[in-house]
Parts: C-alpha cells; structure tokens; sequence
C-alpha cells in the first residue's frame, strides 16, 4: 500500500522526559491522543444515547465525578504535594501540577473575586477540542464538561466542595475554554476515633 | 505518565456507562457499542501514529508494529507473543493486559472479561482499517489479566 508521508515542519516540544518508544512519536503525546480520542467516542455515543444536550452535560459531569474521586488518589501518589494552605495554593496546584501532569496543559488562573475564594482557569488551547468540530443542533453541549465532573469529584475527596462550571467551550471560532470554579467549603474532619480513646469507657 | 491513568479511567467509566445504557439482557449490545466506539478511536490513532512512518512492506510487518509501537504507546507494554499461521490469522498474546489488572487476577468475574476487551478489539480494527487491511478482532480470556487477541484478515 501506498501511503503519502505528511512531513511537520515545526518539531514536536516534548515536556515530560519520558524515552520514546517510536520512532514516530513520543510516548508522551500518544498517551494524551488516546484519551482525546476516546474521550471524542464517548462524547459521540452520548449524543446517540440522549436527546438533549443538557443530559449530555450531567452524565459526562457524573461520569468525571467518579473518575475524579479515583484520579485524586493517583495524582497525590504522583505528585508528592502537600496539604494547599488557601485556595490561591490549591488553584496553583490544580493549574500548574494537575493539569500539566494529566493533559499536558496549564490553563492560566485568573479573575479571582474579593473573598478570594472564587477563580476561573482559561485554557487557550483545549486539547480535547483538538480534533473536534461539534455540529450546530448541539450547540448547547459542554464538550469538556468532564473535566469539571473531574475535579469536583478530586477536591470532594480532599474534603473541599467546590461548585464548577464550564462556563464557555471554545465554540465557533472562540478557542478559548472557561472553567469557573469557587471553591465552598472544607469538609469538617469527623474525628470520633480520637474522642473515643480520650475518654475510654469506664474511667 | 499520568494520561494512560486517565485513559484507564474513562475506559473504566464507559464500560460502567455503556453497561447500564445496553441493560442487563443485552450483553452482545453492550460489546458490540464499545467495539464500535473503539473502532473510531483506533482509526484516528493509527494516522498519528504513523504519519511520518514510511509504509509497511507487508502484512506481517504491520501487526510487528501493533505488537511493538502500537502497544507500547497504548499500553505502556509490548504483546508479550504473537503467533501466525501465515494465512492472515494472528494471534496476539498479553500476559498482562493493562485494562483487566484491575478486574480481576484469575478466575473470579471471567464472565466480565468480554466487556473490557471490546474497546481494545474496535481499536486494533481501527487501525489495521485505516491502513486497508480489513479484518475481524475478536478476543479470548482464560485466567485475567492475561489475554488473547484473535485477528483474522478478511480477503478482498
């Protein structure tokens, strides 16, 4: 078979020093693309399953919260961060080290309020927009919105309730996505264990 | 390498979700969606992957790069043996497929087994399409996590 050979002229900026393990691309790259693509499938198939955008949106933000709740573990495995100190740190860490660590990207964060509990990450270049061009009867669709689904389910376990909102998908010709996130409250630590050994029965 | 996690993970979500959609009778509906899902993921990856490859000399030559690159991009490993008869049947063996570790480790939820191998199925598909060679995939399961995919060439 023959096969025309595109030629990039720009070189690929490898991040991560990871080995590569083909000639024809890094492992790096690949693992991202295959999540990308999945993830565009997936996407797919949910506009089959549902007909409005909106359950769309609420099963790809549950189906994050569960990959969320299991993602945190690993990224604290990996990561070796330690507890944030205020919500400026924990912003910092999901920005910088999170999304770095699982899409590759940084979204810049931005548009803090007063109370300072209330920010936006702005990605400029989307990668799950990568190969994806979404049809006009969808139009109401939160493509990314998993990734909200994600982090809500990852803070959830680290105690902290966060209410997010993808607020703008790099629709049309705006390539820039908006994730809206204010962060609510710490969870209180349920300490009964402790209570009981101060006061054992009996004494 | 944190984005082939992130992969397991929504692997692991689809095949909850698509379980749930298909319901309980319909056990074929339920792989042959993820199949198909897999099947789209498998054509576009190929095309990334080799886009500045030069082409295959021939078929064995192509399912050598599905056993070495193709997996190892996939699934951090390579296919631990393949085996052919020369007559466009394939037999490629992991020992430890990554997508069933954390199902189970022998026996226990066997009949599970098919569900989380029809993604990967569609993805093998896929791409062997995308590079003209028509086949079918289909997988077999013993003692999990390892695995055996059965890919047959269809002729023209």
């Amino acid at each position: 078979m023959s096969r025309q050979s595109r030629r990039r002229s720009e070189k690929q900026q490898i991040d991560w020093h990871l080995p590569s393990t083909s000639s024809t691309g890094s492992a790096y790259h690949m693992g991202t693309e295959l999540f990308i693509l999945t993830y565009g499938t997936l996407v797919a198939q949910l506009c089959e399953d549902c007909e409005k955008d909106e359950d769309i949106n609420k099963v790809l933000d549950k189906m994050g919260h569960n990959i969320g709740t299991r993602l945190v573990e690993d990224f604290l495995a990996r990561s070796n961060i330690t507890q944030c100190r205020n919500s400026y740190e924990t912003a910092e860490v999901i920005a910088k080290v999170a999304f770095k660590m699982y899409l590759g990207v940084t979204p810049r964060v931005t548009f803090w309020n007063q109370a300072g509990d209330d920010c936006s990450l702005f990605l400029e270049k989307n990668p799950l927009r990568g190969y994806v061009e979404i049809p006009e009867k969808h139009s109401n669709l939160l493509y990314s919105n998993m990734i909200c689904g994600i982090l809500r389910g990852a803070l959830k376990m680290v105690r902290l309730q966060v209410d997010i909102q993808l607020l703008h998908d790099s629709v049309n010709d705006d390539k820039v996505t908006e994730i809206r996130m204010k962060l609510m409250r710490r969870h209180k630590a349920v300490r009964t264990v402790e209570k009981e050994q101060k006061h054992p029965v009996g004494t | 390498m944190g984005e082939s996690v992130l992969f397991e993970f929504l692997h692991r979500e689809m095949v909850t979700r698509v379980q749930s959609q298909a319901g309980d009778t319909e056990h074929g509906k339920c792989v042959s969606t993820l199949e198909g899902m897999g099947f789209r993921a498998g054509q576009g990856l190929i095309e990334r992957f080799t886009k500045e490859a030069p082409a295959f000399k021939d078929e064995l030559d192509v399912m050598k790069f599905i056993c070495k690159e193709f997996w190892t991009n996939l699934f951090r490993k390579q296919i631990d043996n393949l085996r052919t008869n020369h007559q466009g049947t394939y037999v490629l063996q992991d020992h430890r497929f990554r997508l069933l570790t954390p199902v189970s480790n022998g026996k226990q939820y066997l009949e599970e087994a098919p569900k989380f191998l029809a993604f990967t199925c569609g993805l093998v598909r896929g791409a062997l399409s995308n590079l003209g060679i028509d086949s079918t995939v289909t997988a077999e399961v013993s003692v999990m996590p390892a695995c055996k995919f059965h890919i047959v060439m269809q002729k023209p």
